[in-house]
């Protein structure tokens, strides 16, 4: 009863300490002159790491990006791609989703991830723990295939608490899945082309529709079946560690 | 004094229930391919007990028609007869990308959704929500829709009939130029005749001949292939 009493006291103590804080601010404004300085609030800064696990069998990814924002999507099924998702899903280059203008923090990872294979990255935030987090990353041995997270909140989620996903793998539509000698960034299709800004697809972003290869009948594919992939392509983890 | 009573708490539960069950639903369908076409949308509500396809069972006439040839008719017939909900019809396609609204307010028997559309280009491919509980609380709920194989037609997947019991897909006019023509097909043989996961198609690059009328780098798909996203009000 009587510590009830206490934190009753020292709620309603700290509601009259803000009440002051503001009418102290108004006066400083009134009158520049004044002494009083606002009471610094602490930071508190908000950790998550990120562990991107690539679960195809022969389709590594390009350098992950990893972006938290409070507003927007990386992407919108049956919508065009934006020109910077274009360079990560045509190209695996993610430095212009990482320069998006609602990206409030962008980490990237440090290179390829190979299939069967995990990187983790770090990525904090300030005074904000309910913000929004997306992932992209390219299956570098297609025309234009990525795999990610879009817009996940992180709300609610506490130090010490994870999340785990298991991501599809969507089709930029922005370069027609030709499959053919030069038209891709990856390994299977040495020297191949990553962006261009031609976009000869229906021009919206949808589920891909999975690759074809040579040995399933398109004579013009330098893709093998070893290539092929289904879903989820991409296991995802979040883990809060401040 | 007793029989009062206790038929009083019955009238309460009743009322409760009615409450708790019957429901306002906006729900909106996504096709999330890049290039297969849906054939009119059947959304129903039904009781638990009914169903409109159980995989690993033959499918019925009614399934056949629409699996086949788009028609769902027979189906909206078995869910009447069923004293079930059905949302209103849309004739239209649902193209690759677009999305579909649907209001359907159930009655409180009726507390399992189903939904069911053909897939094209396939012989009888298409995707299906099979009695899912709908929640009793308020608020949007997301579910991601496969594709499966009615197991009623071999998938030869040439241009043929819609109609049940013949070969071949049907083309209406929208898919008609995007596929292929003269493929010799791809089988004569459908292995499991039971409702099961559809293994995709196989398609060509030929726009004459071939084995297929379907095109392989456009008209394939991985499941998920429609997001479904149900508000309850």
């Amino acid at each position: 009863m009587l510590s009830n009493l206490g934190i009753k006291k020292s709620r309603l103590a700290l509601g009259m300490i803000s009440v002051l804080a503001l009418a102290a601010c108004g006066s400083d404004n009134d009158s520049p002159s004044s002494d009083v300085e606002p009471t610094p609030t602490p930071t508190v800064t908000s950790v998550y790491q990120v562990t991107v696990t690539n679960l195809t069998n022969a389709q590594p990814f390009s350098p992950v990006a990893v972006i938290l924002h409070s507003e927007d999507k990386l992407w919108e099924i049956g919508s065009p791609a934006s020109e910077e998702l274009e360079y990560v899903s045509e190209g695996g280059d993610n430095n212009f989703v990482l320069g998006l203008p609602f990206v409030e923090v962008g980490e990237s990872g440090v290179g390829l991830i190979l299939p069967g294979a995990s990187e983790s990255i770090e990525i904090a935030i300030d005074d904000n723990d309910s913000a929004l987090i997306s992932v992209a990353t390219m299956l570098v041995n297609t025309n234009d295939a990525f795999t990610g997270l879009n817009a996940v909140s992180l709300a609610g989620l506490e130090v010490g608490e994870s999340m785990s996903f298991r991501a599809g793998t969507y089709d930029s539509g922005t370069e027609a899945n030709s499959e053919a000698a030069g038209t891709m960034p990856g390994p299977a299709d040495p020297g191949g082309e990553g962006f261009n800004a031609l976009r000869d697809d229906v021009d919206f972003v949808s589920m891909h529709p999975g690759i074809v290869s040579q040995q399933d009948g398109l004579s013009t594919s330098v893709l093998t079946k070893q290539h092929g992939f289904d879903n989820p392509t991409a296991k995802i983890s979040i883990s809060r560690v401040e | 004094m007793k029989i009062r009573n206790s038929f009083l708490a019955g009238a309460l539960l009743t009322s409760l229930s009615s409450v708790s069950q019957a429901a306002d639903l906006t729900i909106e369908i996504q096709n999330l391919t890049q290039g297969i076409y849906y054939t009119p949308f059947l959304v129903a509500a039904h009781t638990p007990e009914a169903s409109l396809f159980e995989l690993g069972e033959a499918a019925t006439d009614e399934l056949t028609m629409m699996a086949e040839g788009g028609d769902v008719s027979g189906l909206v017939s078995l869910v009447d007869g069923l004293d079930g909900n059905v949302a209103e019809v849309q004739g239209e396609l649902t193209a690759p990308g677009t999305t579909r609204t649907f209001m359907l307010s159930t009655d409180d028997a009726n507390t399992a959704l189903s939904i069911t559309a053909m897939l094209l280009p396939t012989n009888d491919g298409f995707v299906g929500l099979d009695n899912w509980d709908i929640p009793t609380e308020a608020g949007t709920y997301t579910v991601f829709l496969n594709a499966y194989d009615a197991g009623t037609e071999a998938n030869d997947e040439i241009r043929g009939s819609g109609a049940v019991g013949e070969a071949g897909m049907p083309v209406p006019p929208p898919l008609d130029p995007l596929l292929g023509s003269n493929g010799t097909g791809v089988t004569t043989e459908e292995d499991n005749e039971t409702v099961h996961i559809h293994r995709g198609n196989l398609g060509d690059s030929m726009e004459d001949g071939g084995s297929s009328d379907v095109n392989s780098t456009i008209q394939r798909w991985l499941n998920p292939v429609a997001k479904v996203t149900v508000t309850v009000q």
